[in-house]
């Protein structure tokens, strides 16, 4: 009876980890699988929203390099700030990416996506090009993937870029325009933050 | 104080703005100012740009197609002096056959069939021709309905309206040209449909932006700068800042 539930537990567990780690390690057939994954959740109507948010945070939370689009996003301030700050900054922006993505996934989902090609910028980074077909609200659309590939076998997106227009960059500019007005308060960007989570 | 007056005023303004700016992009001109009026333009779009365009989503699609076609059309009069300035001879004879195509096998504009024959129809202005050769943008600023801008964009399109432009000469100027006459309402009805059309083309994009900024104002600079800087150097590859995030 030990060996059986043994093996059921190990099975569960194997099946957990190979579900974490399901997408290609090649850039472009991962942001395939991703995207493919991430829409097909959004799209499933035996799931309640909040099961759809949940699913679609874990695997933004699997996939998405978002401590180093927080410390990115903060610009040079990620320098001087002291940990505890950091630390809860880092939480807020967890939270708040996580919102923001997933209400974009959700406003983009219902249209038909492609991968068109992928290029390998540096040994640290592969752009993989791709377009969301157009619509009555939206003609089509380019995006790109830049995807972190430090470590070959995990790689992870770290920005969006939407018509030439990098989200991440758009990101970094809005906090850094917070900051610069409020003496480079970080508690008060995390406050907007928290305030933008609760809304 | 007559026209003439008024426009030199502006345009000293805007170069003293211009060069007390220090072609630093990023800063603002009167921030508090761009901000109020930027609130003012989200009220515009908001009871009048928005409304139009939604209801413009549902006409069908070739009308709406064939809008952006005409609009687009015109717009390469302007494109093709600044393509000229810039030295690219090859695109700027690409944008003449585009306009001479689509006048006249395309109806009007109407129909897009330059493009089917391979014809590039890149859009330039003299701001971006000013960037190509160097001047950088100047402060930032928002202007009431036109919307973001930078010094050096302003005086571009001032300088566009007034003497490059074709278009412009003919209608909001009145000046006739080989017996083709136009009007000032020309020239705005022309200038309503571009930005009816842009707002109807990009109203998921609008509000996905809206709902997720904690900083609407500033994430809309930032998009402004990004993509006018990816007009001037004809490319959307992005610098690769992240510094020591990388190791």
């Amino acid at each position: 009876m030990k060996k059986l539930i043994l093996i059921l537990v190990s099975c569960i567990f194997i099946v957990k980890i190979s579900y974490a780690t399901t997408y290609s390690s090649d850039p472009k057939m991962f942001v395939s699988e991703l995207v493919y994954d991430a829409t097909s959740k959004l799209s499933d109507k035996n799931l309640s929203t909040e099961e759809k948010h949940s699913l679609i945070e874990s695997i933004a939370i699997d996939n998405v390099d978002i401590n180093a689009l927080g410390l990115y996003t903060l610009g040079e301030l990620r320098k001087t700030a002291d940990e505890d700050s950091l630390r809860n900054y880092q939480k807020s922006f967890q939270k708040y990416f996580l919102k923001t993505l997933t209400s974009r996934l959700s406003d983009y989902s219902s249209n038909k996506f492609e991968i068109i090609e992928a290029e390998k910028k540096s040994a640290n980074y592969t752009i993989v090009k791709s377009k969301i077909s157009g619509n009555e609200n939206q003609p089509e659309i380019k995006i790109d993937w830049r995807i972190y590939t430090k470590d070959p076998q995990k790689p992870l997106v770290r920005d969006l870029i939407v018509e030439g227009l990098s989200l991440a960059r758009a990101q970094k500019e809005e906090f850094n325009s917070i900051l610069t007005s409020n003496n480079n308060d970080i508690n008060i960007l995390i406050s907007k933050l928290d305030e933008f989570i609760k809304k | 104080m007559s026209y003439k007056k008024l426009y030199l005023l502006v345009c000293s303004f805007l170069m003293v703005f211009a060069y007390s700016a220090s072609a630093e992009t990023d800063k603002e001109c009167f921030e508090k100012v761009s901000r109020g009026i930027f609130k003012f333009n989200q009220g515009f779009d908001n009871i009048i740009l928005e409304p139009v365009a939604k209801v413009y989503n549902k006409l069908p699609e070739p009308v709406r197609k064939g809008t952006g076609n005409f609009t687009s059309n015109i717009a390469t009069l302007l494109s093709i002096p600044n393509h000229i300035l810039q030295g690219e001879v090859r695109l700027a004879g690409h944008a003449t056959g585009s306009f001479l195509i689509n006048s006249t096998i395309g109806v009007l504009g109407f129909g897009n069939p330059a493009s089917l024959m391979g014809l590039e129809n890149q859009k330039e202005d003299l701001g971006q021709t000013l960037g190509s050769y160097g001047v950088k943008g100047g402060c930032y600023f928002v202007m009431p309905i036109l919307g973001p801008t930078t010094v050096r964009d302003t005086l571009g399109m001032i300088a566009d309206t007034n003497y490059l432009d074709p278009f412009a000469r003919v209608t909001w100027h009145e000046k006739e040209v080989k017996n083709i006459s136009g009007t000032k309402i020309d020239y705005v009805g022309v200038k309503a449909a571009t930005a009816v059309d842009f707002r109807g083309d990009n109203m998921t994009n609008f509000e996905s932006l809206e709902k997720n900024s904690i900083d609407l104002y500033a994430a809309t600079k930032s998009l402004y700068l990004q993509d006018r800087k990816n007009k001037i150097n004809n490319s959307s590859d992005n610098e690769d800042d992240w510094g020591n995030l990388d190791n």
